[in-house]
């Protein structure tokens, strides 16, 4: 239950005062609270914890991580024992899946 | 936006692991806090691709499993009650009090729900304003902010059937009882991501100081926990100590301050029991005098219960890092998923259940070779 995990938002609504939304979690579809992140809106992303929506997912700090990752491995590949890269990547693509 | 496979994505894993390598030079002993980063690690055996010199301990951030067993007795005292609709999140219902467990209850009659939120509890209330409707509120710094709304909204709302049954708890004093501990042996820590979603990162550069020790806070997929260890094992290398963020897609250093807010107006800070470990000074939340005419204890007046933990169940230690799940005599025989004795056995997110869910009967150390790092891996496979 600790699990928070990132859902998308589908719509915003007023209900009894208080602003909610409906967010998509790949597929399952629920309701979730938006008093804490006010801001959100259609179409963002957000950290959704028990009906909650804690915080916005920024997509920019994303896709910067990623390709920071991307880049680790460049200079690894450059510089490191291509045979254990090898050796690694075939382990890595068997083992992931 | 994926936000989710892209930081699953295999080859992108590999070239985590390869900077890992190159990086580390001697034996690690890294915390991760959250029983989601355990549970992450367990399943896709990233406890096995990393480097042999990095051992991964597995921390007390699973709320389910640090409730203690007083308030367990609580919860089960209360549901009994005729009249009571007792509603709680559905990975309570197994967890074992002294006696029974809230299945059991239901079972014996009681009115047990499980909800997906605490405002589903408080709908209840207004449903059947004849019945006394409380909420398990456990959890930590994520779950308080939804729990403090709720009691907010009920009082806002005047729904005085609803209450919350609290045990709240709190990640950095927790750090704090580790670090002081004679036994202690991490020397870094990933911190929960979430919890610092919500509260920001203020609260950990002084723990970093003090205790000499790198503190990343770190997501839950398999990318960002081999972020954090890669920023902090590059910490430890260098002799460094600091906080820094691997997961700022989620977590921005103020935090949250409108649900920081709401913490502060509906809860104070409390000295709190955990499950096996004992009282940590400062470690919880309570409900602020303001909203106490909510607390569920006072209701139903249980304040006076006392119990004894199971002397087999090593969950203390499996807690603190001290000993692995299948060390303990009981793993995988007497306690299972089915028949658990202690509370990490029953949450998916508790460490015990982890190891039983994916297999990990056999040896303990992480594997020293890329061989058996891909056997692991396909029986995770195997069994997901
Ligand atoms: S395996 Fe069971 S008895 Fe042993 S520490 Fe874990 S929960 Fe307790």
């Amino acid at each position: 239950m600790c699990l928070a995990v990132p859902g998308k938002v589908l719509e915003i609504e007023e209900r009894d005062g208080t602003r909610m939304a409906v967010v998509d979690f790949g597929g399952v579809v629920k309701d979730v609270c938006l008093e804490y992140l006010p801001d959100l809106e259609v179409g963002e992303y957000a950290i959704v914890h028990v009906g909650f929506a804690l915080q916005k997912l920024d997509e920019e700090s994303a896709l910067r991580t990623l390709e920071l990752f991307a880049e680790i491995g460049a200079l690894q590949e450059e510089f490191g024992d291509p045979w254990v890269s090898a050796a690694e990547a075939a382990a890595g693509g068997e083992e992931q899946r | 936006m994926r936000y989710l496979e892209e930081f699953q994505d295999p080859a992108l894993a590999q070239r985590l692991l390869a900077d890992i390598r190159a990086t580390v030079t001697r034996p690690w002993a890294l915390m991760e806090v959250c029983g989601g980063q355990t549970h992450s690690i367990i399943r896709h055996g990233l406890d096995q691709l990393l480097p042999e010199e990095i051992e991964l301990i597995h921390g007390p951030g699973c709320p389910v499993c640090v409730t203690p067993l007083e308030v367990i007795d609580k919860a089960l005292e209360i549901a009994a009650r005729p009249g009571v609709i007792f509603c709680s999140f559905g990975d309570m219902l197994r967890v074992p009090g002294s006696d029974r467990d809230l299945f059991q209850v239901k079972s014996a009659g009681g009115d047990v729900r499980v909800v997906y939120s605490p405002l589903d509890a408080l709908r209840i209330a207004q449903d059947n304003p004849q019945r006394q409707v409380v909420f398990f509120g456990i959890g930590f710094e994520t779950t308080a902010p939804p729990d403090a709304m709720t009691v907010h909204q009920a009082s806002r709302l005047g729904i005085r059937n609803f209450s919350l049954l609290v045990s709240h708890v709190r990640v950095p004093p927790a750090i704090m009882a580790l670090m002081e501990s004679p036994t202690c042996r991490v020397q870094g820590f990933l911190a929960a991501g979430h919890v610092c979603s919500v509260m920001g990162t203020a609260e950990y550069p002084e723990l970093a100081e003090r205790y000499r020790v790198p503190i990343v806070v770190t997501g839950f997929e398999p990318l960002d926990i081999l972020e954090g260890v890669r920023l902090a094992v590059r910490q430890l290398e260098r002799g460094e100590a600091k906080v820094e963020n691997a997961y700022p897609r989620a977590v921005r250093e103020e935090g949250n301050p409108a649900a920081r807010a709401m913490i502060e107006d509906v809860f104070e800070v409390t000295d709190r029991a955990w499950r096996g470990i004992g009282t940590i000074p400062g470690s919880g939340w309570q409900l602020s005098e303001k909203y106490r005419e909510f607390d569920a204890e006072r209701r139903f007046s249980v304040g006076g219960i006392t119990t004894v933990e199971p002397a087999e169940c090593r969950s203390g230690e499996v807690l603190q890092g001290l000993l692995k799940p299948h060390e303990c005599g009981a793993f995988g025989t007497v306690c299972t998923p089915r028949t658990p004795l202690g509370a990490t056995m029953v949450s998916s997110e508790g460490a015990c259940a982890a190891y039983y869910l994916y297999r990990r009967l056999g040896t303990g150390a992480p594997a020293a070779a890329g061989g058996s790092a891909a056997v692991g891996s396909r029986e995770v496979s195997s069994v997901g």
